[in-house]
């Protein structure tokens, strides 16, 4: 979708020796921002995490300005964004806080319309901007467009605030925790909202957090700071997982890094083990001998449609006649191929069997996935396709 | 005073209806020119001192150190300079009502959430735009709570001017002239009408607050319980 737009719709930023020192600190010593150099393609996520009092603020603020760097350049699209007018460059980056910024004064409606009036838009289209994108972030306008934000909860601020940000259709977009604020499990479902939206959009995008997980899920790359405004690593999340460039990164992503690698693996990206399959009614005796080929000594009872109904073990099965439903013993956990790794394991672990059963979205067996593929995964070097 | 005097002679009340309106007017015409003025020029100054946090010591302190004068030695003071005019009058009060709205001019504009003023920044608003679109709004509660304290305490200031001269008695002049011909009915008359006028004032300065804050309605049933810089009443 985001191929079939105009070329516009984002843009790659790039930041070339930035550093940013305030009065007062020693050269070299406690910069706020040291040496930052790395490229952001359009059209992408990068996330800057570290430890609080890394610079990844101080970052963000020097894209739009907020903060002017002591070295260095910042290029957007290939333009130092110290050349361009500060108003004119601000009205072209979406900003997105942690605290959200909303006005007060301001019904939701105004709010989101806020630099389409900057930009001198009619009230007319303002309006309708404001609507529809009320309705991409999950308001429906009628009920919201005319409350105050003090009249909203957390979550639904936070909606508000990155729908302001999109109004006037910027190619960048700025997000200092923007999920930051409200309980985990909103956060969970704005971040997967945010990043269905995204493949929508495809922005580009920086976007500050503390949290590595959270890294690891929103970034298409993550730049991990350390204390003194360092770039530790730059890299995909997956690259970061597998090969942390320093202790202070290792210790940073955590011990627990090889199961969070697994969050970034997918039941689709494994070579899935077929199923011995069988249907009500099939000669139990050629069904005996492809179980007894098979490693499991299991065989799948389906349905007409190809849908699972229960495990039959080769003991079960009489000498001969058909295969009937009532010789079916168990049954084990349905995964869809976009599952995680991560999630896969669980469900296997807490079902206790020794094999999930993956479904397509019409509910058909498309094979099947072991605990002991899922460790594999994790104990092999480089796993395969990452973000 | 008569023993055998009723608390209000109606009779002279209705007799004296146009004297009574003309002077009620001029008491709130006294009053209000003193907050127009006062706020015109602590609005500039606020904003001078809100734009330049140096200067907003200084200058609260010298609107402070202005309200601790005495009103009748202020008054006594200018007249050598502006004689017995309107003046006169007006100085004192424009300058007491300093202290009351650059105090609460000032906590208007403190009282704007950062988050918000960092929003607007990064949106792209001018310097300008953001002051008259974001924080200037939102100071409104604080502010119109200023005009409240300083209309008041201007309807009970300008009772003392009738000392200046019978042209600016507004209804101070009944409580003099009840009390120099020992007539209680123009006392009462004086004193009931400028609390009923402060308390109108007040109440319709809160329906113009709610007015322009339907978002602060929004956001509390709390009535309009007055938050506020205190200062002290002033007498």
């Amino acid at each position: 979708m985001a191929a079939e737009r105009q070329a516009q719709v984002a843009a790659t930023v790039e930041f070339e020796h930035v550093s940013k020192r305030y009065p007062g600190t020693q050269a070299g010593a406690g910069a706020a921002v040291d040496d930052l150099s790395f490229i952001v393609p359009a059209g992408k996520i990068c996330v800057l995490v570290g430890p609080s009092g890394c610079g990844k603020t101080t970052s963000l603020k020097m894209v739009n300005r907020l903060i002017e760097p002591t070295n260095g350049r910042i290029l957007l699209d290939g333009v130092d964004a110290a050349s361009r007018d500060v108003t004119d460059l601000r009205r072209g980056i979406g900003y997105v806080i942690q605290q959200t910024g909303l006005f007060p004064h301001q019904t939701i409606g105004e709010n989101v319309a806020t630099v389409p009036r900057l930009l001198g838009w009619t009230p007319a289209r303002r309006r309708e901007r404001a609507e529809q994108l009320l309705a991409v972030v999950g308001l429906p306008p009628a009920t919201y467009r005319d409350r105050y934000p003090s009249q909203l909860s957390g979550g639904e601020r936070q909606r508000v605030g990155v729908a302001r940000a999109l109004a006037a259709d910027p190619p960048i977009m700025l997000m200092d925790e923007p999920f930051g604020a409200v309980d985990p499990i909103v956060r969970e479902r704005l971040q997967n909202e945010f990043l269905r939206l995204q493949e929508d959009l495809a922005k580009t995008i920086l976007f500050v957090t503390h949290d590595i997980d959270e890294a690891i899920k929103m970034g298409d790359l993550v730049a991990v700071l350390q204390l003194g405004g360092k770039l530790a690593q730059f890299g995909t999340p997956e690259e970061i997982l597998a090969a942390p460039a320093s202790d202070f990164v290792a210790r940073f992503v955590g011990a627990d890094r090889g199961l969070k690698r697994l969050s970034l693996s997918r039941v689709r990206d494994l070579a899935l083990i077929p199923a011995v399959t069988g249907r009500t009614g099939d000669d139990v005796r050629t069904v005996r001998d492809r179980i007894l080929a098979d490693p499991f000594h299991y065989m799948l009872l389906v349905d007409d449609l190809n849908r699972p109904v229960g495990w039959v073990h080769q003991e079960a099965l009489p000498a001969d006649g058909a295969l009937v439903e009532s010789m079916t013993e168990s049954m084990s956990p349905l995964l869809d191929p976009r599952t995680t790794l991560k999630d896969a394991l669980s469900m296997l672990l807490d079902a206790d069997v020794q094999a999930g059963i993956v479904v397509d979205a019409a509910g058909a067996v498309l094979g099947l996935v072991t605990a002991e593929m899922i460790a594999e995964r994790m104990r092999s070097g480089v796993a395969g396709s990452g973000a | 005073m008569r023993a055998d005097e009723p608390l209000l002679d109606w009779t002279w009340v209705g007799s004296h209806l146009d004297d009574i309106a003309f002077r009620t007017a001029q008491h709130l015409a006294l009053a209000g020119i003193a907050v127009a003025i006062g706020f015109a020029i602590a609005f500039a100054l606020s904003i001078w001192a809100v734009r330049n946090p140096r200067i907003r010591g200084p200058l609260t302190a010298f609107a402070g150190g202005l309200y601790t004068i005495p009103s009748l030695a202020l008054f006594a003071a200018l007249v050598p300079f502006t004689g017995f005019s309107i003046l006169t009058a007006e100085i004192p009060l424009v300058l007491y009502t300093q202290q009351i709205l650059i105090r609460n001019i000032v906590a208007g504009f403190d009282a704007v959430p950062i988050d918000v003023l960092e929003a607007a920044d990064g949106m792209g608003y001018s310097r300008r735009e953001r002051l008259s679109r974001v924080e200037l709004p939102l100071a409104v509660p604080l502010i119109v709570t200023g005009i409240r304290l300083a209309a008041v305490t201007m309807i009970g200031l300008v009772m003392v001017l009738t000392l200046i001269g019978d042209n600016f008695g507004g209804l101070g002049l009944f409580i003099k002239e009840g009390i120099q011909t020992f007539f209680a009915t123009k006392v009462y008359v004086g004193a009931i009408l400028s609390v009923t006028l402060a308390v109108l004032v007040d109440l319709i300065l809160v329906r113009v607050e709610r007015r322009l804050t339907p978002w602060a309605a929004a956001r509390a049933q709390g009535g309009a319980a007055v938050t506020s810089a205190a200062t002290p009443a002033r007498a």
